[in-house]
């Protein structure tokens, strides 16, 4: 499944996970912030797979319709970061966001702006705590929002098919007292995979004083 | 008697950097390390562990869990909880278990101040 020039070492593994974790605890500080109630995490598993995997992988977890926040970025390193919900999930991070009183159809014409800052702040968030860990800038884009399933999702992240590896990275969170649930996810292809590596090494480097060689 | 930190992480690279942090601070004390939280459970009860520092997020039972069940086998272990996650629920919980709550990353300053506090209680329990 991995080929040689993508294998990460068990310690640059380690290290990206930890970088990720420490990114998503603090983006997860912050929407605790936003909601005012505290939102759980999963440890971060990060697997080398193909795009298709990496959609099928999601696609067996929810059977439902999909809604997803995603944000490209770009710099030392490139690639798309993802915050997945079951659809109905979406509307009642909405109302946890933006109020409780607010009606079906308040909820509804404020749904994509609330998803939209939502991802904003937990994606954002994540990806920029870990640019300043690797001492490097990334340029995010703008999130987006788009709904449909896991295969579509997965899909629209890669316009040169489904075969291509890409890391792929999910966490699971959940808000407690709230029905709501969701992955963090993060993909990233190969040449930016190359570049990621010597940033880590860095990281290791500058963490540790040494790299396993 | 020399002085052991327990260093309980499932992250390899976090383990190492809380490894060279101590031996900075306190290059006399002895360092074990656990992968998990039974682990960590097994080694307390097999060898001496004076101080523990412990991840929060980890596969399995977590860091205020361990904590938790540290607290009970050990009353008056200083104990520290290492994370990110600085939602005001767990920094709390570390709190209700007498737990010190230090940011990740790990500093040497953060770390430091948690030290000395550790040594001291150890001190005087000692005396």
């Amino acid at each position: 499944m991995t080929t040689g020039t993508v294998d990460l070492t068990e310690l640059q593994r380690d290290a990206f996970t930890e970088l990720v974790n420490i990114g998503v605890s603090k983006a997860a500080a912050s929407l605790r912030k936003m909601i005012g109630v505290q939102v759980l995490l999963s440890v971060p598993a990060v697997e080398i797979v193909s795009q298709a995997q990496a959609a099928r992988m999601i696609g067996e977890r929810e059977a439902s319709e999909l809604v997803v926040v995603q944000q490209d970025f770009t710099g030392a390193f490139g690639g798309r970061a993802l915050l997945i919900f079951p659809q109905e999930n979406g509307r009642e991070l909405v109302r946890a966001v933006a109020g409780e009183d607010l009606s079906a159809e308040e909820v509804l014409e404020l749904e994509d702006e609330a998803l939209t800052e939502t991802g904003n702040v937990i994606l954002n968030g994540c990806l920029a705590t870990m640019a300043n860990l690797l001492q490097r800038t990334l340029s995010m884009s703008l999130p987006e929002v788009i709904r449909g399933d896991g295969p579509r999702i997965f899909q629209s992240a890669s316009d040169e098919g489904n075969d291509a590896l890409v890391l792929f990275l999910y966490i699971n969170f959940a808000v407690r007292e709230r029905d709501i649930r969701g992955y963090i996810a993060m993909l990233m292809d190969l040449p930016a995979l190359e570049s990621l590596k010597v940033l880590i090494d860095g990281f290791v480097e500058r963490a540790i004083g040494e790299t396993e060689s | 008697m020399t002085t052991t930190a327990l260093i309980v992480d499932d992250s390899k690279l976090a383990r190492l950097v809380v490894t060279k942090l101590l031996r900075q601070l306190k290059p006399d004390w002895e360092i074990a390390e656990a992968a998990n939280a039974d682990a960590a459970m097994t080694l307390v009860g097999e060898r001496q562990v004076d101080v523990a520092l412990l991840d929060f997020n980890m596969p399995g039972k977590d860091g205020l869990e361990l904590a938790a069940d540290l607290r009970a086998a050990r009353p008056g272990m200083p104990i520290a909880v290492v994370s990110a996650n600085i939602q005001d629920e767990i920094i709390a919980r570390a709190r209700s278990v007498d737990a010190t709550f230090l940011p990740k990353p790990l500093t040497e300053e953060g770390l430091a101040g948690f030290l000395s506090g550790a040594a001291l209680r150890l001190r005087r329990a000692a005396s």
